[in-house]
């Protein structure tokens, strides 16, 4: 089967499962306990106001109709109005996205280079006190949640010793004209260096939050799969033609070692994204987690949906381009 | 081993400095902005539409932006604002209002009683989705000459003025709003408040500058930024840090620690905010002797002195000190010997006890589930057995407008018009969504109360229905919440009786 018809086979099924989603949320939000009319009923309204009101949020329908409505509103690329926030919910989701993937992105690029070093730090000096020292951080990275991990950072880089900013994604009294909400990009296609600065000072502490346990995890994986490649006979000739054990992990078992980790990075990086929810919370980013959040307290369905819709498009693509690069890199896969 | 070098380590460290240097607080110099964590995020601009119009908390926001009808004050009594006199004719069939002079919208255009009309009829269309519609459409046929309005009164509503400084009573400018509509005024709000916005980063913050022409005079701090910060540990840290000179609603456990520091004072002061238990009249609670047990067995002032470290009023009806039909006689005294009495009456005791559920939330206001597991605790050794379900807010809203609350359920009851019909009457009065007792007896007393002209003879009605609710035990007030405020040693601020914190009242210390 070749690449082209593997694509279109992944795009049919993701497509199958972005509508299967879309049921799904829209049924879950509306079954659980607590509607936004109840959220909204001040003291004194009638049963009429209860009435009228549920008319003007499209509430009293039936559910199919409700759904039928909705999604020919989103193959029109309407997804509604927001209740809480009273904007159109496609503007409003993709004005976060961009704060929410700049921010995972940079989770991810630490958790490589944390896990990366440490992996091959524990390999150099493998079977030493170094290795179980990175084995215990490990250990501790991975067992404490990113939300436990964002207070920590608070209270020790934002309180005991104040290095970083504590909420936000940027200071208030910087000026932005900024045509994205890609902030970070574009202040650095701008030369705006002051703005990336300050957004890098912004995203350090909810990024390292993220970045911790998947640090982790890359970390265990390369360095066990680093050390199955180091006893590999290709590295052991290397060895003998007397290469540094440094230029032996690097230049030889590296670039074999790697494509395991690259592709759990890869799938990892959904779980990131997931993760941003609470971490931007705390960190009062304003990205999509944030938003979430608010969504869900107000019982804003039209925004849940939107929201969970996004990440979902997100989360399929993701993976869809993982097996398809792993396609492309496996020719075992390419070819079956 | 990995060696650094003195050059690369100074780099290092060249490089940690620049990067920690932006926006790091400064303890000793002068306050040029005023930064304050708050504890909501602000969804929408309107103040008159949609959930967050009727959310107490974001208020303070509103009301840093927009001006209500009529002022209210820190004490909680009302003066003039954007109207400068009002009341009712003789028979209480009109209105009149006397509209403002001078005052100007932020735009610069002249604010004029057309604005004043438009947002009451704005207010009162169903269209717009007002959800307190249901008062605003009592008045009509407005009609304004100069500064003067009188208006119709389609059907008595003896709080009308009240809720002109209540929820949604907010002025909004006819003009500019017919102008840009909805979502151009969402992009860019004015009021006629002492703050206006200068930029809106959503979740995050809002940056204020003063109104320099404010009828009520400039504020102090030319900008504030506010930001959202609904987690209350990041509150303490900003505050700690100086990140942010002035936050609420922080633990009292922190508020107690944070308010003896060098740097730091706190405010702690009663708000119209109760802990109560709704008693829903159904299965076991159609007793009295059960009601009366359950009211009796709970020390208020126990559970406020060992659980919010001493913060907090205990209260016997649904009316806290300063609302204007406070009666401090009406006392449903702590008194376990009575309760076993009472519940003895009905044939239970601590080996038979009296079962039922109780609902509560967790985490949703200070120690609310910690609260209801010291009145369990209580109940038992009386005789009351009580199972605690915990739920959300938004399935209590919902349980409660359907009439399906369990036996017992916390809830907390904002008031910041203080006004008898906004506690005990929507809260007890059977037609009303948000009652969980609905009983002809009390109906009966609340009834003739809804549009009792004498104000005198209403306020003493109303504790005449709050005596007789005590007697029978059909609700349990618990306490009325104390506000933390922590705040910069430099910045001196005026703690609102509603509970907005409001930057228009911080000054310098």
């Amino acid at each position: 089967m070749d690449l082209l018809a593997r694509f279109l086979i992944r795009l049919f099924s993701t497509a199958i499962t972005l509508f299967g989603v879309a049921v799904i949320v829209f049924t879950v939000v509306r079954v659980v306990p607590g509607n936004p009319i109840a959220m909204m009923l001040p003291p004194g309204a009638t049963p009429a106001d209860i009435v009228r009101l549920k008319a003007l949020y499209g509430l009293d329908k039936s559910i199919p109709q409700q759904f039928v409505i909705w999604f020919w509103g989103v193959l029109h690329g309407d997804f509604g109005t927001s209740i809480s926030l009273r904007q159109p919910v496609l503007g409003l989701v993709l004005g976060r996205l961009p704060a929410t993937l700049e921010l995972a992105t940079m989770a991810l690029v630490m958790a490589i280079l944390i896990g990366g070093a440490s992996a091959l730090t524990a390999v150099r000096f493998r079977g030493t006190q170094i290795e179980t020292g990175i084995d215990v951080a490990n250990g501790a990275a991975l067992s404490i949640p990113d939300f436990l991990w964002g207070l920590l950072l608070i209270i020790f880089f934002g309180v005991l010793i104040p290095l970083f900013s504590i909420s936000g994604r940027i200071s208030p009294d910087l000026q932005l004209n900024f045509e994205t909400q890609f902030y970070l990009i574009e202040s650095i296609v701008r030369l705006r260096f002051d703005v990336t600065a300050n957004l890098l000072a912004h995203m350090f502490m909810p990024a390292l939050a993220l970045a911790l346990p998947l640090a982790a995890i890359i970390g265990q994986l390369l360095k066990q799969s680093l050390k199955e490649t180091m006893e590999l006979d290709y590295v052991t000739l290397a060895r003998t033609k007397g290469y540094s054990e440094t230029r032996v992990i690097l230049r030889e078992a590296l670039r074999n070692a790697i494509l395991p980790t690259l592709t759990l990075t890869g799938v990892q990086f959904t779980f990131l994204i997931g993760g941003t929810v609470i971490v931007e919370r705390l960190f009062s980013y304003e990205g999509l987690g944030n938003m979430a959040i608010d969504a869900v307290v107000n019982r804003d369905l039209p925004l849940i949906q939107g929201i969970v819709i996004c990440f979902a498009v997100i989360f399929t693509a993701v993976n869809l381009v993982v097996d398809l690069t792993y396609a492309a890199l496996n020719p075992r896969l390419r070819h079956a | 081993m990995p060696n650094f070098s003195r050059r690369s380590l100074l780099k290092l460290s060249g490089a940690t400095l620049a990067l920690s240097s932006v926006g790091l607080p400064a303890f000793a110099a002068p306050i040029d902005e005023l930064v304050i964590a708050y504890n909501v995020n602000l969804p929408s601009w309107d103040p008159t539409v949609g959930p967050s119009a009727v959310n107490p908390t974001i208020q303070g926001v509103y009301q840093s932006v927009f001006d209500q009808f009529i002022l209210q004050k820190p004490d909680l009594s009302f003066a003039p604002g954007l109207l400068t006199e009002w009341g009712w004719n003789a028979d209480k069939t009109q209105v009149h209002m006397t509209v403002r002079d001078g005052v100007k919208w932020h735009d610069g255009s002249p604010f004029t009683a057309e604005d004043v009309v438009w947002s009451l009829q704005r207010a009162a269309d169903p269209k717009t989705g007002n959800p307190i519609q249901f008062t605003w459409k009592n008045l009509a046929n407005f009609k304004a000459d100069g500064n003067k309005i009188t208006a119709d009164v389609v059907q008595f509503d003896p709080t009308i003025f009240k809720w002109m400084s209540f929820l949604t009573g907010y002025v909004m400018p006819k003009a500019y709003y017919e102008k840009v509509g909805a979502a151009g005024f969402e992009a860019k709000p004015i009021g006629t408040g002492p703050y206006m916005v200068d930029h809106f980063e959503r979740n995050s913050y809002v940056r204020l500058k003063a109104n320099p022409h404010y009828w009520g005079g400039k504020p102090e701090f030319d900008t504030v930024t506010i930001k959202f910060v609904p987690d209350s540990a990041s509150r303490v840290a900003q505050v700690e840090s100086g990140n942010a000179h002035v936050t609420l609603e922080v633990p009292y456990e922190e508020y107690d620690r944070l308010k003896g520091k060098a740097r730091l004072h706190g405010y702690a002061h009663p708000i119209t905010d109760i802990g109560m238990i709704f008693l829903n009249n159904d299965s076991v609670m159609k007793d009295p002797n059960v009601r009366q047990a359950a009211c009796h067995s709970v020390n208020k002032k126990l559970i406020i002195d060992r659980l919010l470290s001493g913060y907090g009023v205990p209260i016997d009806t649904l009316e806290a000190p300063g609302y204007a039909a406070y009666d401090a006689s009406i006392k449903v005294p702590y008194d376990p010997a009575l309760a076993k009495k009472k519940l003895a009456a009905s044939g239970y005791s601590t080996k038979k006890p009296v079962k039922f559920k109780i609902q509560t939330t967790k985490g949703y206001k200070p120690k609310d589930y910690e609260m209801i597991q010291a009145i369990v605790g209580m109940w038992r050794k009386v005789g009351i057995e009580a199972e605690i379900e915990v739920y959300e807010i938004a399935k209590h809203f919902e349980l409660r407008a359907a009439h399906k609350l369990a036996p017992a359920a916390f809830y907390d009851w904002g008031n910041s018009i203080g006004d008898p019909t906004t506690s005990t009457g929507f809260a007890m009065f059977g037609p009303s969504p948000h009652s969980s007792w609905k009983t002809k007896d009390v109906d009966a007393r609340i009834g003739p109360l809804w549009s009792e002209k004498d104000e005198a003879k209403r306020i003493a009605g109303w504790k005449a229905v709050d005596r007789y609710i005590a007697e029978q035990c059909d609700v349990l007030p618990l306490l009325q919440y104390v506000q933390p405020i922590l705040a910069d040693k430099r910045v001196k601020v005026v703690p609102h009786g509603s509970g907005a914190l409001l930057p228009a009242l911080m000054t310098r210390a």
